[in-house]
């Protein structure tokens, strides 16, 4: 995506300012906006991380130094959540890559219904984060719920099941729903970038005697790598500021076993009102995100691309 | 050795079907659901399909009248908010957002690369970083249950992608058609509105779906920034089915089909823009 400089003929100077002040006309209301909505909130919760803020009429801010974060890093919560995020986001994200990979060669195969399986793949990817997860709450509903049925028709269980108070389950169901909310989008990018492979590649690898097996992994998996890695970055910075679909399945539930990060930072800002740890623990979120946004456009941007 | 081709089709063909029950059952399930009265969705064995088919749920939701609990009344409040702040969004980002991307694609001032890369960096940052001071202000404004605090902090997501989306867009315009509308003397602000604006209809129109989907779907600045049962977008109504005392299980059923109909009739029409989008985006998850 390099901005082409050298197509355009060199110009005359006043021209050339011309354009300058053109751009800089054109572009000033979104960095206002930008500066106003981005950048001075980021700077300034980064500097509230460094106070004791307290919510409320008439509290006072104290300089506390980095208390905020020693504290934080001393808590036994704080290193739970941070091990629970990690866990919901390697594992969704890796099962999303896994099943998207799939799908994507699945349809790339060309089998009966194929045209509408891709289409097929937009339904989940448009219900909303919320509704997918109400769904999905109620899929889950000991009472009444659809999995609970399923199984017992099926002769799998004998009586309902509370499933999302079962501690060591809720996480999982979670991921579940987020991946059925999150894989097409995998799958619908990998399956585009799969159709623009050359295909000679694969023919002549076949002509050779490897089988599919050996022509998926060795020809068609590493020249998708930009792809995969790309998908992989966006859905690895969005599972790991997890929060609505937590809200409306668990609220963090039971006992907090699927509290995250975002989460936890919700709750020291809103409910707790503790915003210096909430303001500590974003910036900590931000951090994470920087450092993938690092990667994302090293990647993006690799030198034989400009 | 036509038949193994034909055992693979159908091999193929089996193997679709897992993939179509996963993204069909919850859906159909949901749907059923929410045409069922609260008596038979709590029946065992689970009747998959209502006996009874009840429009009740819809109704309450649509037309409320003074019997209903205070929740599902509002929500037809809440669709219009939805309706009234995702398109503003929409409206705004595509604006502003396209004329930045072209300066950014086409006019080399200098700073082009950087202001890019600052701007696709900014579209990272989670809304949690950012919500604490926009909080503190909109609240000493008292701008809480404004729409126009939404419609503002959601550009704070959606105007970096608008940029980012165009910028793709405006790159595949050749550029031989701006030089010769230059040598025309046609000026800068010329060729935007008369040569590129007008074939770029389709990239304006496929990023105006990607924005109005994610302005749609946001729940978090939401659910801070209104409180106001009057104030709240589709998002937050859905989640306040879920009460302190009681859930309102067929309401928020009825609720969830009609929040997901627009998106997905949306995605659907637009289809053959969403994976180039994805792909040029590579944003909403």
């Amino acid at each position: 995506m390099a901005v082409n400089t050298k197509s355009l003929p060199k110009r005359q100077l006043t021209l050339r300012q011309q354009d300058a002040r053109t751009a800089w006309l054109l572009l000033i209301p979104s960095l206002v906006v930008i500066l106003g909505v981005t950048l001075w909130p980021v700077i300034s919760t980064f500097i509230l991380s460094f106070f004791n803020a307290p919510t409320g009429i008439n509290q006072v801010r104290t300089f506390v130094g980095l208390e905020n974060y020693t504290d934080m890093l001393r808590d036994q919560t704080f290193w739970d959540t941070i091990g629970r995020t990690l866990y919901f986001t390697v594992v969704s994200v890796g099962l999303e890559l896994a099943i998207g990979l799939a799908v994507a060669q699945l349809i790339h195969s060309h089998p009966w219904g194929w045209q509408f399986l891709r289409i097929s793949l937009i339904v989940p990817w448009a219900v909303p984060t919320i509704v997918n997860g109400a769904m999905w709450r109620w899929i889950y509903s000991a009472d009444f719920g659809a999995l609970n049925g399923l199984l017992m028709q099926l002769g799998l269980i004998n009586h309902y099941i509370p499933w999302l108070s079962l501690p060591n389950m809720a996480m999982n169901l979670v991921i579940i729903a987020d991946i059925w909310h999150t894989m097409p989008f995998v799958a619908l990018v990998l399956q585009a970038a799969l159709a623009t492979l050359p295909e000679d590649l694969d023919e002549a690898a076949a002509v050779d005697g490897a089988n599919a097996w050996q022509r998926f992994w060795r020809i068609r998996v590493p020249l998708l790598r930009p792809a995969i890695l790309v998908a992989l970055i966006v859905r690895t910075v969005d599972a790991f500021r997890v929060f609505d679909i937590v809200y409306i399945i668990t609220a963090a539930g039971p006992a907090y076993k699927t509290l995250t990060i975002t989460y936890l930072t919700y709750l020291n800002s809103f409910t707790f009102g503790k915003q210096g740890t909430g303001a500590a623990l974003s910036f900590l979120i931000s951090l994470f995100t920087i450092i993938m946004a690092f990667v994302y456009i090293r990647i993006l941007y690799r030198p034989e691309d400009s | 050795m036509h038949y193994r081709k034909f055992i693979r089709k159908v091999l193929m063909f089996l193997l679709t079907l897992p993939v179509f029950f996963f993204i069909f059952f919850p859906v159909l399930w949901l749907f059923s659901a929410s045409l069922s009265t609260q008596v038979e969705l709590f029946s065992v064995p689970i009747h998959w399909i209502p006996q009874h088919i009840t429009f009740q749920n819809y109704a309450d939701i649509i037309f409320p009248d003074q019997a209903v609990s205070s929740v599902p009344r509002t929500y037809a409040i809440a669709l219009l908010n939805s309706i009234k702040i995702a398109s503003s969004v929409t409206v705004i980002c595509l604006i502003i957002g396209s004329f930045a991307a072209y300066a950014l694609t086409r006019i080399p001032f200098g700073f082009n690369r950087t202001i890019q890369l600052g701007i696709l960096a900014t579209r990272m940052i989670p809304e949690v970083s950012l919500i604490l001071p926009l909080f503190i202000i909109a609240s000493s404004l008292q701008l809480i249950n404004k729409p126009i605090v939404l419609i503002i902090t959601y550009m704070s997501f959606a105007l970096p992608y608008t940029i980012w989306l165009m910028a793709a867009y405006f790159q595949t315009v050749p550029i031989e058609l701006e030089d010769a509308a230059r040598l025309d003397g046609c000026s800068r602000l010329g060729i935007l509105f008369r040569v590129v604006m007008p074939i770029s209809v389709p990239g304006l129109i496929s990023t105006a779906m990607f924005v109005f989907l994610l302005a749609w779907d946001e729940f978090f600045f939401a659910l801070i920034f209104t409180s106001t049962l009057a104030a709240k977008t589709v998002p937050v109504a859905i989640a306040e089915f879920i009460g302190r005392y009681v859930v309102n299980v067929n309401g928020m059923m009825a609720g969830g089909i009609l929040a997901a109909v627009p998106p997905v009739i949306i995605a659907l029409i637009f289809q053959r823009y969403i994976v180039s989008g994805m792909t040029a985006g590579a944003v909403k998850g």
